[in-house]
């Protein structure tokens, strides 16, 4: 059994991803360095029974998977999951068809409709790029002023893509909001993440603490997956006093400051799991079916 | 960009010059922190072992 490991640069998590495939039997890891890769599509660049996308940039992962894929190469996460949680639009439509819920969304294209949607919505709202990740480019908009001024700066300075107004509300999560990792069909794990700051990212410097998976975390947060079909996938939630509301869903998701906090061996489930998806002794394609539709 | 040759498991850092030690199981693209000046490392290559300073974030980075 050949899987493939897509990567860039090799982070920490990479690196205990190698280890926990290695302790596999029978089971051979091909790095592929996405950098030193040239296509020919339909052809497999590797010769592999699975690939697993690990690439830092969601661009290249994306894009690699489905040359993969459409040299017949099961892929983990399958391009379509990679796409959707890449994009929050697109994962904000997927969790509210399958009722999932999150906090209050509104788009618009232009700064007068997204001041608009803004004061309909009510300050504080975060206004989020509708991709990117580690927390980079959202604001926390408090009011009108700030509003104004960020949109006139997001319309005139940024890409294209920074006019599309991605306009969350604001919810008071307490200093902290959870990280729950989904691996098949089960929530393995989640880490509380604590900051001063109203961003909570662990890349920002949120400190991670375990969180112990209810029935409802587990419950809601392997909902959420399905939601976008994934497979191995990490849930942003939010607590509030009317629930868990989901945020955001991470398809090559880091765990490396997550093992010794939860006591969970994370790299072996991603590994176990993707080694049997491998073998075909599972077989999720329900749920690929799912994002197709989607 | 500057790259340096590692002789054995010892490499100097190419920003500070601050020898930074590599362990049998290092990886070809492996990011590496300079314990004395922080920059972040990448080996790209280990056979032999070459380390150069790691690419910068681009904007579709991390999750």
């Amino acid at each position: 059994m050949r899987i493939g490991l897509l990567h860039s640069v090799i982070r920490k998590d990479e690196k205990l991803l190698i280890q926990a495939f290695q302790a596999q039997p029978d089971v051979t890891l091909v790095p592929i360095d996405d950098r030193k890769l040239a296509f020919r599509p339909g052809r497999p660049p590797a010769d592999v029974d699975l690939l697993l996308a690990r690439s830092v940039s969601h661009s290249r992962n994306v894009n690699a998977v489905r040359l993969f894929e459409a040299a017949g190469v099961r892929c983990v996460n399958p391009g379509q999951v990679i796409e959707v949680c890449g994009d929050k639009l697109q994962t904000s439509l997927a969790l509210g068809r399958a009722d999932v819920p999150q906090p209050g969304l509104r788009i618009a294209f232009t700064e007068d409709t997204a001041l608009a949607a803004i004061e309909e919505l009510g300050y504080p709202v975060v206004l989020k790029p509708v991709t990117g990740s580690w927390g980079r480019l959202i604001a926390k908009i408090n009011d009108r002023e700030a509003a104004e001024a960020l949109l006139e700066h997001k319309a005139t300075l940024g890409s294209y893509q920074h006019s599309i107004f991605y306009i969350q509300k604001y919810v008071e999560k307490g200093g902290r909001d959870i990280r729950a990792f989904v691996v098949g069909d089960r929530c393995i794990a989640a880490i509380y993440r604590d900051s001063a700051h109203w961003k909570t990212n662990t890349a920002l410097g949120a400190v991670a603490s375990n969180c112990p998976v209810t029935e409802e975390l587990g419950e809601l947060s392997v909902r959420a997956a399905r939601a976008v079909a994934g497979e191995i996938v990490a849930v942003d939630l939010f607590e509030t006093a009317e629930g868990l509301l989901v945020n955001e869903i991470n398809d090559t998701m880091e765990f490396k400051n997550s093992i010794d906090t939860t006591g969970v061996d994370i790299p072996a489930a991603i590994a176990a799991y993707t080694v049997a998806v491998a073998r075909g002794e599972l077989s999720l394609c329900d749920r690929h079916e799912v994002a197709h539709v989607s | 960009m500057t790259t340096a040759q590692a002789t054995a498991t010892t490499f100097e850092c190419v920003v500070c010059g601050a020898p930074i030690e590599l362990g049998d199981d290092t990886l070809q693209g492996e990011l590496i922190d300079c314990g004395d000046c922080g920059t972040e490392l990448e080996v790209v290559s280990t056979q032999p072992f070459l380390i150069q300073e790691a690419p910068q974030e681009a904007e579709d980075w991390g999750q």
